[in-house]
């Protein structure tokens, strides 16, 4: 496995943007013995993993922080910026503390996974890799009605936009897809081409279960509610009920204030975390109810302001390197 | 090519595809007419004769097809006339640069018996296949598309080519000709794509007349008025198959066609139970979330069907794509349900409570004080009369100020409803839901259902009194709430929706008769959110306020004439500056109505120009009353004596203007028989005029005014009003503005136009 380097694009010569390996084009991938995506969680997680590592894309492993989205990731925020081609695959927790059920709902989660692939600059076959990487887990589309419906995306928090659509499997939203335009504030030059799978959702889909709980988990006897449930219980009522909220907001202002020390110390990787910590207490925070409709605005300006300034302190840095890399580029 | 024959121009058939990843539904409609728009403007630019022109549209691609096609374009020479000859230079020198032509080839020809230089340009004959190269890449780059984006390695820089989604191919065949031609990297050719799934590798298209059929056979309908009639059609089938009828769609209709190249409606059902859950509720997720169709069943209520459109023929003939769905549908509705019955756990009371929860506007506290304020004002409109009950029986009235009461309280405690929060467009209606679950009157719950109403041009307007009680006091405390704080709508912007608000007030006062004066209605709404600000710091309740206030005979619509408004309000509230800003707001909202009164009777062909006299008199702050002013003068300018009154007035009005008469003094003066006429005509017209209008008989007003035009067009024709006798003269400019004076009891006349 590689591990995250700092370099550009491990795996891909820099300046051959669509040096994606096309090799399972052609052969539909054979899964390794004993791997079933159709009936096992994690194999499906595998597969995804080997289709786009054989894509020639860095498998990164989740970012080590709260978060509400794999957008949030350093690999798809940050590495959207700048000209360097930068094709990556992880898995990334999410949470959503408000979306918690106390494990009591068969599909809403305030942990949940997704995965995401990033492809940039995006290759001229992104939907039919994408297509072929749901064969790959089992969906024939010949069976199941896949649609490509319109949905953009947009996160003033990021000072990102994109046009896509939601991919639906009969009916089902699987899959976000999008061509990221903006971030932080600049436009993106490259574009890239952001996949975002819902992994619950396409494993109970592909495994019939209509209780995420009831997932198999490993196809070995451990369900998804063995895993997971009673971390749902326990985190629903911290979220919900017993987190200290004053120690939450004192928590919010020292992350910003964190975000802003690292600014100013010109470690703008570091102040984006800061600004990605204030983003999920601020959920937490809502979770909580504490924060009225007029003091929302206010919040959400101020972690907005975080993200961005992060994002585009970040750009100017790298903006000198990425010049001397790709001298047609400019910010 | 097709033709050869001496004296008959060669032409061919041009086809063009644009392929592309999926563009979105709704935006096909818009892309047809801009690609059909664009070929035949760089058509025409390019001197071609476009005939008939078949524009069609897939989530994957753009079809144009334009028949008959000349091959060539003729020659032709276009000649300018230019400057005359010994023209200054610069002169000359232009004339040739607009033209593209040197000094040396001008000619110069005799015009009118004066040399004169023009430019000839002999502009060769081309061929159509050169032109359409140049043009297909034009069109390319000049589409227009609602939202557009870049894409791939290109986009390394801002200029690479935009379109709605990556551009991914482009057929471009005149006969049986490729016109080859390349867009940023695109470049043009016979080969296309079949269907996603039902068909791989590619399709070579032969011409114009082959491609619809190629398609077809590559599991692509490339016509979509074809998918859109296959949809319609095979949804109706499949319903009537199941015993039930389909809920007509035609919006679905036109999105689902968008969203397939070979669609095919399947039906499925969903579990009986969800039926408990309101109808509408089952609809809108199913059309909104799913682009799904809904049935009935013989007697008209929805039935446990959906009808999906699958994009696919599946080999097990769908059963797998319809379960799919159908678990789908069966979690978004079990959430519906869930929101149903977490919802009526609270009555609406308890939900109200939330409100305060509610920003309403950051200047304007919380949904919960609007609806307090709602509340009082909608009882304010049944105290005064304003909206009286439907029957007269004993009672009647208390009950419906009990009624207006409940109603308005609960107005919008469904906002804070789980099932609202999901479905916002159920406002209203869910409310009407959850008040009859609870058991509370009919009146009270349609009122809640619809006092929203009228919302769009075609929507019905509220008649029942409690709900025109609460729907009034809803939009006239809005209206007056932005606009004392002077947040009126300015040019395109209307963020708050106060034209439509404006509009909905005139619509239900018109539908109901309903005599109200809107500033008085202004100024005791303004009243309540004065009183709630200040009692709010006070900490005291406004029922009690209101309760004393209404003892006092405060609200009384006599005594909240000037005096009594302004001891109430502006004295008390003058120190916050509050009270500046709505004594602004009152004098712009009448005007406000008027403007909104003129665009919607502009349909009725009532003339903007006589609501603006009759509005211009001031005063006039009933609408349906001055509405009925109107109609009475419109009448009476269409007839003869209308037409030369005016004539009359305006000729008055100029001399008084010129003049800059404001009216002199008693003088002692014998008459002449047309001033005697002109006396005695205003002494009877003008107190019947007066009482006309005071009894709201405008007819009556009118020929009251019709017996001054004999008298005012005699006193034209025999008196000079400049006459070298100065108190003449004043006497005469004083009769004509006592005329003057007349017709403005009945209309304003300078604002008429002609």
């Amino acid at each position: 496995m590689r591990h995250l380097s700092t370099d550009a694009s491990p795996g891909l010569t820099p300046g051959h943007p669509c040096a994606i390996a096309r090799d399972t084009m052609n052969t539909p991938m054979q899964q390794p013995a004993g791997r079933d995506p159709k009936s096992s969680f994690q194999d499906m997680i595998l597969a995804l993993h080997d289709f786009w590592s054989a894509q020639g894309c860095v498998i990164l492993q989740p970012y080590d922080m709260r978060m509400g989205a794999g957008t949030f990731h350093t690999a798809t925020t940050l590495r959207a910026l700048g000209p360097e081609p930068w094709n990556a695959a992880f898995v990334q927790p999410c949470r959503r503390p408000t979306d918690g059920r106390y494990g009591e709902n068969p599909n809403r989660l305030q942990h949940y996974y997704q995965y995401q692939v990033i492809l940039k600059p995006s290759p001229p076959d992104i939907q039919e890799l994408y297509l072929e990487s749901l064969r790959v887990i089992g969906i024939d589309p010949l069976k199941h009605d896949i649609r490509f419906v319109e949905d953009d995306w947009e996160s003033p928090t990021l000072g990102a936009w994109g046009l896509g659509w939601e991919v639906w499997c009969d009916g089902m939203e699987v899959t976000q897809f999008t061509y990221f335009q903006q971030m932080g504030g600049f436009d993106c030059k490259p574009v890239a081409g952001e996949l975002t799978y819902g992994l619950e959702r396409l494993a109970m889909y592909i495994q019939g279960v209509d209780n995420v709980y009831d997932l198999s988990f490993n196809g070995q006897g451990t369900s998804y509610g063995d895993v997971f449930l009673e971390n749902e219980k326990q985190m629903s009522k911290w979220n919900f009920e017993v987190a200290e909220t004053d120690a939450l907001f004192d928590l919010f202002n020292k992350a910003e204030a964190e975000c802003r020390n690292a600014l100013d110390g010109s470690v703008p990787i570091a102040a984006y975390e800061q600004a990605v910590e204030a983003s999920h207490i601020f959920n937490l925070l809502q979770a909580r109810g504490v924060i009225s409709v007029q003091e929302r605005a206010s919040y959400m300006g101020r972690v907005r302001d975080l993200a961005r300034g992060s994002c585009e302190a970040y750009a100017e840095k790298m903006a000198p390197e990425w010049k001397a890399k790709f001298p047609e580029w400019s910010l | 090519m097709e033709s050869e024959i001496p004296g008959v121009e060669p032409v061919s058939d041009f086809l063009l595809e644009l392929r592309s990843e999926e563009i979105p539904a709704r935006m096909q409609a818009g892309a047809r007419k801009e690609l059909e728009k664009l070929f035949r403007r760089k058509m025409d630019t390019a001197g071609v004769a476009v005939g008939e022109v078949t524009v069609w549209s897939t989530p994957r691609r753009l079809a144009l097809i334009a028949r008959d096609l000349p091959d060539a374009t003729e020659a032709v020479s276009e000649e300018a006339k230019g400057p005359p000859e010994g023209a200054p230079d610069q002169a000359v020198e232009g004339f040739c640069r607009k033209n593209g032509v040197t000094r040396d080839e001008l000619e110069v020809r005799d015009v009118k018996g004066r040399p004169t230089y023009f430019a000839v340009k002999n502009i060769p004959g081309r061929q159509a296949s050169a032109l359409l190269a140049e043009a297909i890449p034009a069109i390319v780059r000049d589409f227009s598309w609602p939202k557009s984006m870049r894409w791939g390695a290109a986009s390394l820089s801002t200029e690479s080519l935009r379109w709605v989604r990556p551009l991914s191919g482009i057929v471009a065949l005149l006969g049986d000709d490729v016109i080859e031609c390349e867009v940023h990297g695109v470049t043009s050719g016979a080969v296309t794509l079949g269907h996603r799934f039902h068909h791989a590798g590619d399709i070579t298209i032969g011409n114009a007349d082959d491609y619809a059929m190629k398609l077809r056979a590559g599991h692509v309908i490339v016509d979509h008025v074809e998918r859109q009639d296959l949809i319609r059609k095979g949804a109706a089938r499949v319903a009537e198959e199941a015993g039930l009828t389909l809920v007509e769609d035609e919006g679905l209709v036109i999105e689902n066609a968008g969203l397939t190249e070979w669609p095919v409606p399947l039906l499925g059902r969903f579990e009986e139970d969800f039926l408990e859950v309101p109808p509408e509720t089952i609809q809108l997720t199913a059309r909104v979330n799913q682009k799904y169709f809904v049935c009935e069943d013989a007697k008209g209520e929805l039935a446990n069907a959906f009808i999906c459109t699958a994009n696919i023929e599946a080999a097990d003939g769908g059963t797998r794509v319809v379960e799919g769905n159908r678990k789908v549908l069966a979690a978004r509705l079990a959430d519906a349900r869930f929101f149903w019955d977490v919802d009526r756990k609270k009555t609406l009371a308890e939900h109200a409570k939330g409100l305060e929860r509610i920003t309403f506007h950051e200047k304007l506290g919380t949904v919960a004080d609007k609806v307090e304020r709602v509340t009082r004002l909608a009882l304010w409109l049944v105290d005064t009369g304003v909206v009286k009950p439907s029957d007269e029986g004993s009672g009647a009235e208390t009950q419906l100020y009990n009624y207006v009461q409940d109603a308005a309280a609960l107005s919008k405690a469904d906002l804070v409803t789980e099932m609202v929060g999901e479905f916002p467009e159920l406002q209203g209606l869910m409310g009407g839901y959850y008040a009859r679950a609870e058991g509370l009157p009919n009146e009270v719950a349609d009122a809640i259902r619809d006092h929203y109403k009228p919302v769009g041009q075609g929507d019905e307007v509220p008649t029942a009194p409690v709900t025109v009680a609460v729907a009034l006091a809803d939009k006239l405390d809005t209206l007056m709430a932005f606009f004392g704080m002077r947040e009126e709508p300015t040019g395109s912007k209307d963020p708050f929706a106060l034209r439509r608000a404006a509009l909905s007030v005139l619509r239900i006062l018109q539908a109901n008769n309903i005599r109200l004066n809107v500033r008085h209605a202004y100024r005791i709404a303004g009243l309540l959110l004065t009183r709630q600000i200040s009692n709010r710091a006070l900490g005291n309740k406004i029922e009690d306020d209101f309760e004393s206030a209404r003892k006092l005979g405060l609200l009384d619509p006599a005594t909240i004439d000037e005096e009594g408004y302004k001891k109430t309000l502006l004295d008390e509230i003058n120190a916050s500056g509050v009270a500046k800003n709505l004594e602004i707001g009152e004098e712009r909202l009448p005007n406000f109505f008027a403007d909104r009164l003129k665009v919607q009777q502009r349909e009725a062909g009532v003339r903007h120009d006589l609501i603006d006299a009759v509005f211009a008199l001031g005063g006039e702050d009933d609408l349906v009353r001055l509405l009925a002013r109107v109609k009475a003068l419109q009448s009476f300018m269409d007839t003869e004596d209308g037409a030369n009154l005016l004539a009359g007035y305006k000729r008055a009005a100029n001399i008084l203007k010129k003049e800059e008469w404001d009216g002199g003094k008693d003088l002692s003066y014998s008459t002449e028989a047309a001033e005697k006429g002109l006396i005695d005509a205003l002494d009877s017209a003008g107190p019947k005029a007066e009482s006309a209008v005071a009894e709201e008989d405008f007819a009556a007003a009118m020929s009251a005014l019709a017996s001054l035009r004999a008298p005012i067009d005699r006193f034209f024709e025999e008196v000079t009003v400049n006459d070298d006798d100065k108190a003449k003269r004043a006497f005469r400019l004083d009769l004509l503005a006592r005329f003057r004076d007349a017709v403005h009891q009945v209309a304003d006349f300078s604002k008429i136009e002609g």
